[in-house]
């Protein structure tokens, strides 16, 4: 075990322990608690920790004033086409890069590595320009190729070191028993590697779902928005409606946090086993 | 070649399936074949063109506005001009300013975050009562993005219905409420507040599993010899977990870098632009239309943070791990 824990101890750790949760917690009970009092409570005074009334207007407005449905189904479509097609190409790359040596490896890594030091925003205007000649500007599916292309290397890295955990044993039986490699790559390992797989489609499918600046450069008609890019148009104007902001940021949140919820075991364990390796 | 970065950490841990790790360093070195030569491009083929197309291509071609007179107001005129941006970068008044809160941001997010992390992975490694429920509660500020965490934070440190103020006034902490975000250095303080909260989970979740690979054996022993909690923490877990610490750290430290969301969403570099990093900075120089400084902004940030990640790896180097860290 891990050394006797005295009472003292044990006291410390739950105080701290619950202290961190309320700090975690409480930032998102406020947005919610602000997006379900009415209008006009919001800016009230004195602040009400507990509204006095429920309302779902600021929801309301949402659907009502802006396309926020589209927004989300725009995500939505996106991020899981995004995050599933990297997730497969990812699983090819960082099976070769787990099982093979070859003399291009450290550079192909270091490649890897050097994309997460590069501001998104040097390729802006360049990007601009390909997706204009691509005639992809302003189109879902070209938002979506682009996503692939930024979740790929951290999730390459992360599979390769889950791939990196099995036995290699494990697909060479399955090769001797007449499987092709690609064979045993999907039937064999896929099922072994499900957490890994299951944290790396998150990951990706969260960074997608909160990306940013790509999506405010490549989408500019309403119809193809994406929740970010409508959140930034959002504070363009110089007051705040915090009504309809909490509500949208609610909204935004919701998904992810029930992806999280369901799978914070998956993640842990894929992380862990794929980041740490390296 | 030294042996894939698997074989120096398989000691202790258990591979998902519960099988047993393959053996250390016994993987034997296959002879290269065309055969073998396809598959591996094949394989890598798609992830490749990917990174290529949209990633790397707009990067190079990006880089090369910083040596060009770039500007949006006027694109009749895009001559080379030598290092002329990354002079009139340095010669900006801001830019000190800028390197000064650059520094504060990530030393003062990343700091608070490992030894809040730290010390979260420790005390979850024992098993209590909803333990699972608490993790994954702990765990959602991950899930939320830089952009909404900053809007979150603008909305809580807001000075008149914020409920920050308000919660310090109940306590009797100060007697009229603090604009936070219009004075610099508290607005600073309180973007790098927003960051740790939403860095933690990262770092403990790191830690944690790392430290769920250590045998208790070693604890144990350590036990035996009369090892005290400080010197236990010292000598046996820190040294185990380090290439998790060093790795963690290092990616943290870039992500954080090239994080210009949290602060875009909170202060949007105000007020009077004093809460500018690099990378804010530089997305305000992009919308003002100077894309030619913008970019040397940008691969001043590549070359630094590459520095950075060198230096940073030779001086956390311990034998052989930044093999295993770089991947080789």
């Amino acid at each position: 075990m891990i050394g006797k824990e005295t009472a003292a101890g044990r006291t410390t750790k739950f105080v701290f322990l619950g202290l961190w949760l309320l700090f975690t917690v409480f930032p998102l009970y406020w947005i919610a608690v602000t997006s379900i009092k009415a209008p006009g409570d919001v800016f009230a005074w004195p602040i009400a920790y507990w509204p006095e009334t429920f309302s779902l207007e600021n929801y309301r407005g949402l659907f009502d004033k802006a396309d926020f449905g589209i927004y989300l189904a725009n995500s939505l479509v996106i991020s899981t086409l995004a995050a599933a097609a990297a997730t497969v190409i990812s699983m090819l790359s960082g099976y070769v890069l787990a099982r093979f040596e070859f003399r291009t490896k450290s550079a192909l890594l270091m490649a890897a590595l050097v994309t997460q030091m590069i501001p998104a925003f040097i390729a802006l205007g360049p990007l601009y320009l390909l997706m204009t000649d691509l005639n992809l500007v302003d189109n879902r599916f070209g938002l979506v190729l682009v996503y692939i292309a930024v979740c790929i290397p951290f999730c390459t890295v992360m599979l390769r070191g889950f791939f990196a955990n099995i036995p290699e044993a494990l697909e060479e039986a399955a090769m001797i028993d007449g499987l092709s490699r690609f064979g045993a790559l999907f039937r064999v390992l896929l099922p072994v590697m499900r957490p890994g797989i299951v944290a790396a489609f998150i990951f990706n499918f969260v960074n997608c779902w909160n990306e940013l600046f790509l999506s405010v450069t490549l989408m500019n008609s309403d119809a193809n928005k994406t929740i970010p890019t409508a959140l930034n148009g959002f504070i363009s104007s110089f007051n705040i409606d915090w009504g309809s902001m909490s509500a949208a940021a609610v909204l935004t949140i919701l998904p992810t946090m029930v992806l999280f919820a369901f799978a914070s075991r998956h993640i842990v364990q894929g992380l862990t086993a794929g980041a740490v390796k390296g | 070649m030294p042996t894939p970065a698997t074989t120096e950490r398989a000691a202790g841990r258990r591979s998902p399936t519960g099988a047993a790790p393959p053996p250390g360093g016994t993987r034997r070195k296959r002879e290269f074949t065309t055969g073998r030569g396809l598959v591996i491009a094949a394989y890598l083929a798609p992830a490749a063109i990917f990174v290529a197309i949209f990633t790397y291509y707009p990067v190079i071609a990006g880089s090369q506005m910083a040596f060009r007179n770039w500007k949006l107001t006027d694109l009749t005129d895009t001559a080379w001009v030598g290092l002329q941006n990354f002079r009139d970068v340095f010669a900006d008044p801001a830019w000190g300013r800028v390197l000064v809160n650059t520094v504060v941001w990530v030393v003062g997010s990343i700091v608070p975050q490992l030894v809040i992390g730290f010390a979260l992975a420790l005390w979850l490694r024992r098993k209590f009562r909803f333990r699972g429920l608490y993790q994954a509660l702990i765990f959602f500020p991950w899930a939320v993005s830089g952009f909404l965490i900053g809007i979150l934070f603008r909305w809580l440190f807001n000075s008149e219905f914020g409920a920050v103020n308000d919660l310090l006034q109940k306590a009797g902490l100060i007697d009229t409420p603090i604009p936070w975000l219009a004075s610099p250095d508290t607005a600073l303080t309180a973007v790098v507040i927003a960051n740790i909260w939403y860095g933690v989970t990262f770092f403990a979740i790191m830690i944690l599993a790392a430290l769920q690979s250590i045998p208790d054996e070693l604890y144990e022993a350590a036990a035996l010899d009369g090892a005290g909690k400080a010197r236990t923490l010292f000598q046996i877990t820190i040294p185990f977990i380090r290439t998790t610490l060093v790795l963690t750290v290092l990616l943290r430290v870039i992500w954080t870098f090239n994080f210009p969301d949290l602060i875009f969403g909170m202060t949007g570099g105000g007020p009077n632009n004093q809460t500018h990093i690099v990378t804010t900075w530089m997305i305000q120089t992009t919308q003002q239309g100077d894309y030619g400084r913008a970019s040397a902004l940008g691969l001043l940030i590549v070359a630094g943070l590459l520095l950075f990640a060198i230096f940073f790896l030779l001086a956390t180097r311990e034998r052989r791990e930044v093999k295993g860290v770089i991947g080789s």
